[in-house]
Protein backbone atom coordinates (compact mmCIF):
# COMPACT_ATOMS: atom_id res chain seq x y z
CA UNK A 1 0.00 0.00 0.00
CA UNK A 2 0.95 3.66 -0.35
CA UNK A 3 -1.10 6.78 -0.86
CA UNK A 4 -0.76 9.12 -3.81
CA UNK A 5 -2.42 12.45 -4.44
CA UNK A 6 -2.06 14.92 -7.26
CA UNK A 7 -3.63 18.24 -8.11
CA UNK A 8 -3.35 20.13 -11.37
CA UNK A 9 -4.99 23.55 -11.28
CA UNK A 10 -6.69 24.99 -14.34
CA UNK A 11 -8.09 27.92 -12.41
CA UNK A 12 -5.33 30.36 -11.44
CA UNK A 13 -7.38 31.76 -8.56
CA UNK A 14 -6.92 28.44 -6.75
CA UNK A 15 -3.11 28.64 -6.96
CA UNK A 16 -2.64 30.22 -3.51
CA UNK A 17 -4.51 27.24 -2.06
CA UNK A 18 -2.47 24.52 -3.78
CA UNK A 19 -0.41 23.69 -0.69
CA UNK A 20 -3.36 23.54 1.65
CA UNK A 21 -5.53 21.49 -0.74
CA UNK A 22 -2.71 19.02 -1.40
CA UNK A 23 -1.85 18.73 2.29
CA UNK A 24 -5.45 17.93 3.17
CA UNK A 25 -5.59 15.32 0.41
CA UNK A 26 -2.35 13.71 1.56
CA UNK A 27 -3.25 13.68 5.25
CA UNK A 28 -6.47 11.84 4.34
CA UNK A 29 -4.30 9.11 2.81
CA UNK A 30 -2.19 8.68 5.97
CA UNK A 31 -3.44 5.20 6.81
CA UNK A 32 -2.32 3.95 3.39
CA UNK A 33 1.29 4.49 4.51
CA UNK A 34 2.64 6.08 7.67
CA UNK A 35 6.38 5.60 7.06
CA UNK A 36 7.40 8.71 5.19
CA UNK A 37 5.76 11.44 3.18
CA UNK A 38 6.69 13.92 0.50
CA UNK A 39 5.25 16.65 -1.64
CA UNK A 40 6.39 18.12 -4.94
CA UNK A 41 5.17 21.64 -5.59
CA UNK A 42 5.48 23.46 -8.89
CA UNK A 43 5.46 27.21 -8.52
CA UNK A 44 6.65 29.72 -11.02
CA UNK A 45 7.66 32.46 -8.61
CA UNK A 46 11.11 33.31 -9.98
CA UNK A 47 11.14 33.47 -13.76
CA UNK A 48 14.89 33.76 -14.24
CA UNK A 49 16.01 31.48 -11.43
CA UNK A 50 16.44 27.75 -11.07
CA UNK A 51 16.12 25.90 -7.80
CA UNK A 52 17.96 23.07 -6.11
CA UNK A 53 16.40 21.68 -2.97
CA UNK A 54 18.89 20.02 -0.62
CA UNK A 55 18.39 18.07 2.58
CA UNK A 56 20.64 17.61 5.57
CA UNK A 57 20.32 15.77 8.87
CA UNK A 58 22.31 18.60 10.47
CA UNK A 59 20.81 21.68 8.81
CA UNK A 60 22.15 24.16 11.42
CA UNK A 61 25.75 23.50 10.44
CA UNK A 62 25.32 22.38 6.83
CA UNK A 63 23.13 25.25 5.61
CA UNK A 64 25.02 28.02 7.40
CA UNK A 65 27.03 29.86 4.75
CA UNK A 66 26.12 27.32 2.06
CA UNK A 67 24.92 30.06 -0.32
CA UNK A 68 28.20 31.97 -0.16
CA UNK A 69 30.30 28.82 -0.47
CA UNK A 70 28.33 27.69 -3.51
CA UNK A 71 28.37 31.17 -5.08
CA UNK A 72 32.13 31.26 -4.81
CA UNK A 73 32.55 27.95 -6.64
CA UNK A 74 30.07 28.63 -9.47
CA UNK A 75 30.84 32.33 -9.76
CA UNK A 76 27.20 33.37 -9.73
CA UNK A 77 24.83 34.70 -7.08
CA UNK A 78 23.10 32.12 -4.91
CA UNK A 79 20.29 32.71 -2.44
CA UNK A 80 19.10 30.27 0.18
CA UNK A 81 15.80 29.70 1.96
CA UNK A 82 15.89 27.18 4.76
CA UNK A 83 12.90 25.29 6.12
CA UNK A 84 13.64 22.59 8.69
CA UNK A 85 15.91 19.94 7.11
CA UNK A 86 15.54 21.33 3.60
CA UNK A 87 17.00 24.37 1.89
CA UNK A 88 16.04 25.84 -1.45
CA UNK A 89 19.06 27.21 -3.30
CA UNK A 90 18.20 29.66 -6.07
CA UNK A 91 20.75 30.12 -8.83
CA UNK A 92 20.59 31.95 -12.16
CA UNK A 93 18.89 29.92 -14.86
CA UNK A 94 21.53 28.03 -16.79
CA UNK A 95 23.80 27.69 -13.77
CA UNK A 96 21.92 24.73 -12.34
CA UNK A 97 24.12 21.99 -13.78
CA UNK A 98 27.25 23.75 -12.50
CA UNK A 99 25.65 24.30 -9.13
CA UNK A 100 24.64 20.68 -8.81
CA UNK A 101 28.14 19.50 -9.62
CA UNK A 102 29.65 22.09 -7.28
CA UNK A 103 27.48 20.98 -4.38
CA UNK A 104 29.30 17.68 -4.18
CA UNK A 105 32.56 19.61 -3.64
CA UNK A 106 31.10 22.16 -1.25
CA UNK A 107 29.44 19.54 0.95
CA UNK A 108 29.20 15.94 -0.26
CA UNK A 109 26.93 15.05 2.68
CA UNK A 110 24.05 17.12 1.30
CA UNK A 111 21.26 15.16 -0.34
CA UNK A 112 19.64 16.61 -3.42
CA UNK A 113 15.85 16.41 -3.25
CA UNK A 114 15.06 18.15 -6.51
CA UNK A 115 16.29 20.47 -9.20
CA UNK A 116 14.50 22.55 -11.78
CA UNK A 117 13.02 25.94 -12.58
CA UNK A 118 9.70 25.50 -10.79
CA UNK A 119 9.89 22.19 -8.87
CA UNK A 120 10.51 21.92 -5.14
CA UNK A 121 10.40 18.52 -3.41
CA UNK A 122 10.06 18.22 0.35
CA UNK A 123 10.17 14.76 1.91
CA UNK A 124 11.02 13.18 5.22
CA UNK A 125 10.36 10.17 7.40
CA UNK A 126 7.14 10.63 9.37
CA UNK A 127 3.41 11.10 9.01
CA UNK A 128 2.02 13.35 6.27
CA UNK A 129 0.66 15.85 8.79
CA UNK A 130 4.04 16.17 10.50
CA UNK A 131 6.02 16.37 7.28
CA UNK A 132 3.60 18.96 5.84
CA UNK A 133 3.75 21.02 9.04
CA UNK A 134 7.54 20.85 9.20
CA UNK A 135 7.87 22.36 5.71
CA UNK A 136 4.82 24.64 5.97
CA UNK A 137 3.40 23.08 2.82
CA UNK A 138 -0.04 24.52 3.55
CA UNK A 139 1.25 28.03 2.95
CA UNK A 140 2.68 27.19 -0.47
CA UNK A 141 1.11 28.28 -3.70
CA UNK A 142 1.67 26.77 -7.09
CA UNK A 143 0.18 25.58 -10.34
CA UNK A 144 0.30 21.84 -9.65
CA UNK A 145 1.75 19.34 -7.24
CA UNK A 146 1.86 15.71 -6.21
CA UNK A 147 2.19 14.01 -2.85
CA UNK A 148 2.95 10.57 -1.53
CA UNK A 149 2.72 8.74 1.75
CA UNK A 150 4.72 5.56 1.94
CA UNK A 151 4.26 2.08 3.30
CA UNK A 152 7.72 0.69 2.64
CA UNK A 153 8.02 -2.74 1.07
CA UNK A 154 11.19 -2.92 -0.99
CA UNK A 155 13.72 -0.84 0.93
CA UNK A 156 14.49 1.03 4.13
CA UNK A 157 12.43 3.87 5.57
CA UNK A 158 14.76 6.80 4.98
CA UNK A 159 14.58 10.30 3.53
CA UNK A 160 16.11 9.07 0.31
CA UNK A 161 13.61 6.21 0.14
CA UNK A 162 10.70 8.65 0.44
CA UNK A 163 8.79 9.81 -2.63
CA UNK A 164 8.59 11.92 -4.83
CA UNK A 165 11.74 11.02 -6.73
CA UNK A 166 13.32 13.67 -8.91
CA UNK A 167 13.87 12.15 -12.35
CA UNK A 168 15.33 15.10 -14.21
CA UNK A 169 15.03 18.88 -14.26
CA UNK A 170 11.50 19.71 -13.09
CA UNK A 171 10.44 16.09 -13.27
CA UNK A 172 9.36 13.81 -10.47
CA UNK A 173 7.69 10.49 -9.87
CA UNK A 174 5.59 8.92 -7.15
CA UNK A 175 4.68 5.25 -7.07
CA UNK A 176 2.20 2.96 -5.43
CA UNK A 177 3.18 -0.65 -5.88
CA UNK A 178 6.36 -2.65 -6.07
CA UNK A 179 8.72 -3.36 -8.93
CA UNK A 180 10.04 -6.90 -9.07
CA UNK A 181 12.81 -6.47 -11.64
CA UNK A 182 14.44 -3.47 -9.97
CA UNK A 183 17.69 -5.28 -9.13
CA UNK A 184 18.49 -6.30 -12.70
CA UNK A 185 17.26 -3.00 -14.08
CA UNK A 186 19.41 -1.09 -11.57
CA UNK A 187 22.51 -2.98 -12.74
CA UNK A 188 21.63 -2.26 -16.35
CA UNK A 189 21.01 1.45 -15.74
CA UNK A 190 24.21 1.80 -13.71
CA UNK A 191 26.13 0.29 -16.62
CA UNK A 192 24.53 2.97 -18.78
CA UNK A 193 25.99 5.55 -16.40
CA UNK A 194 22.77 6.48 -14.60
CA UNK A 195 23.29 7.47 -10.97
CA UNK A 196 21.13 5.42 -8.60
CA UNK A 197 21.64 6.06 -4.93
CA UNK A 198 19.52 3.61 -2.97
CA UNK A 199 18.20 0.05 -3.02
CA UNK A 200 14.71 1.45 -3.52
CA UNK A 201 12.59 0.05 -6.36
CA UNK A 202 10.89 3.33 -7.23
CA UNK A 203 14.21 5.11 -7.59
CA UNK A 204 14.98 2.57 -10.33
CA UNK A 205 11.65 3.40 -11.97
CA UNK A 206 12.54 7.08 -11.81
CA UNK A 207 16.04 6.41 -13.14
CA UNK A 208 14.53 4.36 -15.96
CA UNK A 209 12.40 7.32 -17.06
CA UNK A 210 15.42 9.63 -16.80
CA UNK A 211 17.46 7.25 -18.95
CA UNK A 212 14.72 6.96 -21.57
CA UNK A 213 14.41 10.72 -21.79
CA UNK A 214 18.18 11.19 -21.98
CA UNK A 215 17.99 8.95 -25.03
CA UNK A 216 15.46 11.18 -26.69
CA UNK A 217 12.13 9.82 -25.50
CA UNK A 218 9.41 12.23 -24.48
CA UNK A 219 7.91 11.68 -21.05
CA UNK A 220 4.87 10.13 -22.72
CA UNK A 221 7.07 7.73 -24.67
CA UNK A 222 9.10 6.90 -21.57
CA UNK A 223 5.93 6.08 -19.64
CA UNK A 224 4.66 4.06 -22.58
CA UNK A 225 7.85 1.96 -22.68
CA UNK A 226 7.81 1.54 -18.89
CA UNK A 227 4.76 -0.65 -19.46
CA UNK A 228 7.02 -3.10 -21.35
CA UNK A 229 10.20 -2.84 -19.31
CA UNK A 230 9.04 -2.59 -15.71
CA UNK A 231 7.83 -5.79 -14.11
CA UNK A 232 5.60 -5.46 -11.09
CA UNK A 233 2.74 -3.44 -9.78
CA UNK A 234 2.56 0.26 -10.26
CA UNK A 235 0.37 3.25 -10.33
CA UNK A 236 2.69 6.12 -11.24
CA UNK A 237 1.96 9.81 -11.07
CA UNK A 238 4.60 11.99 -12.71
CA UNK A 239 5.05 15.72 -12.45
CA UNK A 240 6.62 17.91 -15.11
CA UNK A 241 7.22 21.63 -15.42
CA UNK A 242 3.87 22.20 -17.05
CA UNK A 243 1.72 19.27 -16.11
CA UNK A 244 1.20 15.86 -14.64
CA UNK A 245 0.65 12.38 -15.94
CA UNK A 246 -0.75 9.08 -14.72
CA UNK A 247 -0.06 5.52 -15.78
CA UNK A 248 -1.08 2.18 -14.26
CA UNK A 249 0.32 -1.26 -15.01
CA UNK A 250 -1.86 -3.62 -17.09
CA UNK A 251 -3.09 -5.56 -14.05
CA UNK A 252 -4.06 -2.31 -12.32
CA UNK A 253 -4.60 -3.63 -8.83
CA UNK A 254 -3.14 -0.50 -7.25
CA UNK A 255 -6.07 1.87 -6.86
CA UNK A 256 -6.53 5.20 -8.62
CA UNK A 257 -9.37 7.68 -8.83
CA UNK A 258 -9.44 10.89 -10.80
CA UNK A 259 -11.73 13.89 -10.77
CA UNK A 260 -11.98 16.74 -13.24
CA UNK A 261 -13.83 20.05 -13.05
CA UNK A 262 -13.38 23.37 -14.85
CA UNK A 263 -11.03 24.33 -12.01
CA UNK A 264 -8.74 21.31 -11.65
CA UNK A 265 -7.76 17.74 -12.40
CA UNK A 266 -7.17 15.72 -9.24
CA UNK A 267 -5.73 12.29 -8.55
CA UNK A 268 -6.15 10.17 -5.43
CA UNK A 269 -5.42 6.59 -4.45
CA UNK A 270 -8.94 6.68 -3.04
CA UNK A 271 -11.98 8.86 -3.46
CA UNK A 272 -11.59 9.90 0.20
CA UNK A 273 -8.63 12.05 -0.81
CA UNK A 274 -10.80 13.99 -3.25
CA UNK A 275 -13.92 14.25 -1.12
CA UNK A 276 -13.17 17.73 0.26
CA UNK A 277 -12.09 19.40 -2.97
CA UNK A 278 -14.20 22.38 -4.02
CA UNK A 279 -17.00 21.43 -6.42
CA UNK A 280 -16.31 17.69 -6.14
CA UNK A 281 -20.07 16.98 -6.15
CA UNK A 282 -20.24 18.04 -9.77
CA UNK A 283 -16.85 16.73 -10.88
CA UNK A 284 -16.42 14.01 -13.47
CA UNK A 285 -15.00 11.17 -11.38
CA UNK A 286 -13.48 8.08 -12.97
CA UNK A 287 -10.85 5.39 -12.67
CA UNK A 288 -7.93 5.67 -15.07
CA UNK A 289 -7.71 2.67 -17.40
CA UNK A 290 -4.91 0.11 -17.08
CA UNK A 291 -1.87 0.44 -19.37
CA UNK A 292 -2.98 3.86 -20.58
CA UNK A 293 -0.94 7.04 -20.31
CA UNK A 294 -2.87 10.14 -19.27
CA UNK A 295 -1.39 13.60 -19.33
CA UNK A 296 -2.51 17.11 -18.52
CA UNK A 297 -0.47 20.18 -19.39
CA UNK A 298 -0.78 23.89 -18.77
CA UNK A 299 0.82 24.68 -22.12
CA UNK A 300 -0.63 22.05 -24.43
CA UNK A 301 -4.06 20.65 -25.03
CA UNK A 302 -4.77 17.84 -22.58
CA UNK A 303 -4.07 14.39 -23.97
CA UNK A 304 -6.45 12.26 -22.01
CA UNK A 305 -5.62 9.20 -24.00
CA UNK A 306 -2.21 8.19 -25.14
CA UNK A 307 0.40 10.91 -24.76
CA UNK A 308 2.55 11.92 -27.72
CA UNK B 1 -36.37 7.48 8.27
CA UNK B 2 -33.37 7.36 10.60
CA UNK B 3 -30.36 9.46 9.63
CA UNK B 4 -26.77 8.67 10.54
CA UNK B 5 -24.38 11.54 9.84
CA UNK B 6 -20.78 10.42 9.42
CA UNK B 7 -19.64 13.96 10.09
CA UNK B 8 -20.88 13.45 13.66
CA UNK B 9 -20.38 9.78 14.47
CA UNK B 10 -17.56 7.31 13.97
CA UNK B 11 -17.78 4.56 11.38
CA UNK B 12 -17.94 1.91 14.08
CA UNK B 13 -20.87 3.54 15.83
CA UNK B 14 -22.71 3.81 12.51
CA UNK B 15 -22.19 0.11 11.74
CA UNK B 16 -23.04 -0.95 15.30
CA UNK B 17 -26.30 0.96 15.09
CA UNK B 18 -27.22 -0.88 11.91
CA UNK B 19 -26.05 -4.23 13.33
CA UNK B 20 -28.33 -3.69 16.33
CA UNK B 21 -31.42 -3.83 14.13
CA UNK B 22 -33.26 -7.09 14.70
CA UNK B 23 -35.18 -9.14 12.16
CA UNK B 24 -38.46 -7.48 13.20
CA UNK B 25 -37.19 -3.93 13.72
CA UNK B 26 -39.61 -1.10 13.12
CA UNK B 27 -36.77 1.16 11.97
CA UNK B 28 -36.55 -0.20 8.46
CA UNK B 29 -35.38 2.88 6.62
CA UNK B 30 -31.94 4.40 7.16
CA UNK B 31 -29.97 7.15 5.54
CA UNK B 32 -26.22 7.66 5.82
CA UNK B 33 -25.02 11.17 5.02
CA UNK B 34 -21.50 12.53 4.53
CA UNK B 35 -19.90 9.18 3.62
CA UNK B 36 -17.01 10.98 1.84
CA UNK B 37 -15.52 7.74 0.55
CA UNK B 38 -15.17 6.12 3.97
CA UNK B 39 -14.35 2.40 4.11
CA UNK B 40 -16.60 -0.44 5.28
CA UNK B 41 -19.86 1.50 5.33
CA UNK B 42 -22.90 -0.68 6.14
CA UNK B 43 -20.83 -3.86 6.35
CA UNK B 44 -22.08 -7.09 7.86
CA UNK B 45 -25.74 -6.10 8.06
CA UNK B 46 -28.22 -8.86 8.86
CA UNK B 47 -31.75 -7.45 8.96
CA UNK B 48 -34.39 -6.64 6.33
CA UNK B 49 -33.70 -2.90 6.43
CA UNK B 50 -33.11 -0.38 3.64
CA UNK B 51 -30.01 1.78 3.89
CA UNK B 52 -29.36 4.67 1.52
CA UNK B 53 -25.86 6.12 1.39
CA UNK B 54 -25.95 9.73 0.19
CA UNK B 55 -22.66 9.92 -1.67
CA UNK B 56 -19.65 7.88 -2.74
CA UNK B 57 -18.15 5.11 -0.65
CA UNK B 58 -14.65 3.66 -0.18
CA UNK B 59 -13.54 0.07 0.20
CA UNK B 60 -15.95 -2.77 1.01
CA UNK B 61 -19.28 -0.96 1.29
CA UNK B 62 -22.07 -3.49 1.93
CA UNK B 63 -19.58 -6.30 2.47
CA UNK B 64 -20.98 -9.59 3.83
CA UNK B 65 -24.50 -8.20 3.50
CA UNK B 66 -27.45 -10.40 4.53
CA UNK B 67 -31.06 -9.39 3.91
CA UNK B 68 -30.53 -5.63 3.78
CA UNK B 69 -31.08 -3.41 0.76
CA UNK B 70 -28.27 -0.90 0.38
CA UNK B 71 -28.50 1.97 -2.11
CA UNK B 72 -25.39 3.99 -2.89
CA UNK B 73 -26.22 7.37 -4.37
CA UNK B 74 -22.75 7.84 -5.76
CA UNK B 75 -19.89 5.57 -6.81
CA UNK B 76 -18.43 2.70 -4.83
CA UNK B 77 -14.78 1.94 -4.08
CA UNK B 78 -13.06 -1.45 -4.32
CA UNK B 79 -14.78 -4.59 -3.06
CA UNK B 80 -18.34 -3.30 -2.88
CA UNK B 81 -20.73 -6.04 -1.69
CA UNK B 82 -17.78 -8.39 -1.28
CA UNK B 83 -18.94 -11.78 -0.01
CA UNK B 84 -22.59 -10.72 0.02
CA UNK B 85 -24.84 -13.54 1.27
CA UNK B 86 -28.30 -12.18 0.44
CA UNK B 87 -30.16 -8.88 0.04
CA UNK B 88 -29.57 -6.20 -2.56
CA UNK B 89 -26.91 -3.57 -3.20
CA UNK B 90 -27.65 -0.91 -5.83
CA UNK B 91 -25.00 1.59 -6.95
CA UNK B 92 -26.12 4.64 -8.91
CA UNK B 93 -22.63 5.43 -10.17
CA UNK B 94 -19.59 3.30 -10.99
CA UNK B 95 -17.99 0.52 -8.98
CA UNK B 96 -14.25 0.05 -8.57
CA UNK B 97 -12.31 -3.21 -8.63
CA UNK B 98 -13.68 -6.61 -7.58
CA UNK B 99 -17.30 -5.60 -7.09
CA UNK B 100 -19.29 -8.50 -5.68
CA UNK B 101 -16.19 -10.65 -5.24
CA UNK B 102 -16.82 -14.07 -3.68
CA UNK B 103 -20.52 -13.21 -3.21
CA UNK B 104 -22.69 -16.15 -2.20
CA UNK B 105 -26.12 -14.69 -2.88
CA UNK B 106 -28.26 -11.60 -3.29
CA UNK B 107 -28.33 -9.08 -6.11
CA UNK B 108 -25.71 -6.44 -6.90
CA UNK B 109 -26.78 -3.75 -9.37
CA UNK B 110 -24.25 -1.30 -10.79
CA UNK B 111 -25.93 1.40 -12.85
CA UNK B 112 -22.67 2.83 -14.15
CA UNK B 113 -19.55 0.88 -15.10
CA UNK B 114 -17.66 -1.68 -13.07
CA UNK B 115 -13.88 -1.79 -13.06
CA UNK B 116 -11.59 -4.82 -13.25
CA UNK B 117 -12.26 -8.18 -11.57
CA UNK B 118 -16.00 -7.67 -11.25
CA UNK B 119 -17.53 -10.84 -9.77
CA UNK B 120 -14.19 -12.53 -9.20
CA UNK B 121 -14.73 -15.92 -7.56
CA UNK B 122 -18.48 -15.30 -7.29
CA UNK B 123 -20.28 -18.16 -5.57
CA UNK B 124 -23.97 -17.61 -6.23
CA UNK B 125 -24.43 -13.84 -6.27
CA UNK B 126 -26.25 -12.20 -9.19
CA UNK B 127 -24.57 -9.10 -10.60
CA UNK B 128 -26.16 -6.79 -13.15
CA UNK B 129 -24.01 -4.00 -14.61
CA UNK B 130 -25.81 -1.43 -16.73
CA UNK B 131 -22.53 -0.22 -18.25
CA UNK B 132 -19.20 -1.90 -19.00
CA UNK B 133 -16.92 -4.10 -16.94
CA UNK B 134 -13.10 -4.19 -16.80
CA UNK B 135 -10.54 -6.91 -17.33
CA UNK B 136 -10.40 -10.28 -15.53
CA UNK B 137 -14.05 -10.15 -14.56
CA UNK B 138 -15.67 -13.35 -13.26
CA UNK B 139 -12.23 -14.94 -12.83
CA UNK B 140 -12.78 -18.39 -11.26
CA UNK B 141 -16.48 -17.59 -10.90
CA UNK B 142 -18.23 -20.61 -9.45
CA UNK B 143 -21.98 -20.06 -9.56
CA UNK B 144 -24.43 -17.20 -10.03
CA UNK B 145 -25.08 -14.85 -12.93
CA UNK B 146 -23.11 -11.89 -14.21
CA UNK B 147 -25.11 -9.68 -16.59
CA UNK B 148 -23.33 -6.91 -18.50
CA UNK B 149 -25.44 -4.55 -20.58
CA UNK B 150 -22.35 -2.88 -22.06
CA UNK B 151 -18.94 -4.30 -23.01
CA UNK B 152 -16.57 -6.63 -21.17
CA UNK B 153 -12.80 -6.13 -20.93
CA UNK B 154 -9.94 -8.58 -21.41
CA UNK B 155 -9.92 -12.16 -20.15
CA UNK B 156 -13.58 -12.47 -19.27
CA UNK B 157 -14.40 -15.57 -17.25
CA UNK B 158 -10.88 -16.95 -17.00
CA UNK B 159 -10.82 -20.38 -15.30
CA UNK B 160 -14.57 -20.25 -14.92
CA UNK B 161 -16.57 -22.94 -13.13
CA UNK B 162 -20.37 -22.93 -13.38
CA UNK B 163 -21.30 -19.23 -13.30
CA UNK B 164 -23.30 -17.87 -16.24
CA UNK B 165 -22.04 -14.74 -17.96
CA UNK B 166 -24.33 -12.65 -20.16
CA UNK B 167 -22.87 -9.79 -22.19
CA UNK B 168 -24.84 -7.53 -24.52
CA UNK B 169 -21.91 -5.63 -26.04
CA UNK B 170 -18.46 -6.69 -27.13
CA UNK B 171 -16.04 -8.88 -25.21
CA UNK B 172 -12.46 -7.70 -25.63
CA UNK B 173 -11.15 -11.20 -25.02
CA UNK B 174 -12.23 -14.40 -23.31
CA UNK B 175 -10.08 -15.87 -20.55
CA UNK B 176 -8.76 -19.42 -20.48
CA UNK B 177 -11.51 -22.03 -20.81
CA UNK B 178 -14.31 -19.47 -21.26
CA UNK B 179 -16.45 -19.92 -24.39
CA UNK B 180 -19.60 -18.58 -25.91
CA UNK B 181 -22.54 -20.90 -25.38
CA UNK B 182 -25.99 -21.24 -26.86
CA UNK B 183 -28.75 -19.16 -25.30
CA UNK B 184 -31.58 -21.50 -24.37
CA UNK B 185 -35.09 -20.54 -23.19
CA UNK B 186 -34.20 -21.11 -19.54
CA UNK B 187 -31.35 -18.63 -19.88
CA UNK B 188 -33.58 -16.02 -21.46
CA UNK B 189 -35.97 -16.46 -18.53
CA UNK B 190 -33.16 -15.98 -15.99
CA UNK B 191 -31.97 -12.89 -17.88
CA UNK B 192 -35.44 -11.38 -18.17
CA UNK B 193 -35.95 -11.73 -14.43
CA UNK B 194 -32.56 -10.24 -13.54
CA UNK B 195 -32.88 -7.33 -15.97
CA UNK B 196 -36.27 -6.47 -14.59
CA UNK B 197 -35.14 -6.65 -10.98
CA UNK B 198 -32.13 -4.50 -11.84
CA UNK B 199 -34.20 -1.88 -13.63
CA UNK B 200 -32.31 -2.35 -16.89
CA UNK B 201 -34.26 -1.86 -20.10
CA UNK B 202 -32.14 -4.18 -22.25
CA UNK B 203 -33.80 -7.14 -23.97
CA UNK B 204 -32.67 -10.67 -23.13
CA UNK B 205 -32.41 -11.54 -26.84
CA UNK B 206 -29.67 -8.94 -27.27
CA UNK B 207 -27.24 -10.83 -25.02
CA UNK B 208 -24.75 -13.60 -25.62
CA UNK B 209 -24.06 -16.23 -23.04
CA UNK B 210 -20.58 -17.32 -21.98
CA UNK B 211 -19.59 -20.17 -19.75
CA UNK B 212 -16.93 -22.73 -18.96
CA UNK B 213 -15.76 -25.15 -21.63
CA UNK B 214 -14.82 -27.40 -18.70
CA UNK B 215 -11.51 -28.29 -20.31
CA UNK B 216 -9.07 -27.17 -17.65
CA UNK B 217 -7.31 -29.81 -15.57
CA UNK B 218 -9.63 -29.11 -12.62
CA UNK B 219 -12.43 -30.67 -14.63
CA UNK B 220 -10.53 -33.90 -15.34
CA UNK B 221 -11.42 -36.62 -12.90
CA UNK B 222 -7.94 -38.16 -13.20
CA UNK B 223 -6.53 -35.05 -11.54
CA UNK B 224 -8.65 -35.56 -8.43
CA UNK B 225 -6.89 -36.51 -5.23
Amino acid sequence: MCGIVGLFLKDKTLEPQLGSLLTKMLVTMTDRGPDSAGIAIYSNDSMDKSKIVVQSDTPETDFDGLDDALAKVIGAPVSIKTTSTHAVLSVPQGAIENARAALSQVNPALRIMSRGDTLEIYKEVGLPKDVAARFEIEQMSGSHGIGHTRMATESAVTTMGAHPFNTGDDQCLVHNGSLSNHASLRRKLRREGIHIETENDTEVGAAYLTWQMQNGATLGEALESSLDDLDGFFTFVVGTKDGFGVVRDPIACKPAVMAETDQYVAFGSEYRALADLPGIEDARVWEPEPATVYFWSHTNQPTKEKAA
Amino acid sequence: MQTLDMADIELREMNETLHAQAENTNQTSWEIVNPKGAHAIACGLDAPIEVTVKGSTGYYCGGMNKQATINIEGSAGPGVAENMMSGTVVIDGDASQYAGATGHGGLLVIKGNASSRCGISMKGIDIVVHGNIGHMSAFMAQTGNLVVCGDAGDALGDSLYEARLFVRGSVKSLGADCIEKEMRPEHLAILADLLERAGADAKPEEFKRYGSARELYTFKIDNAY
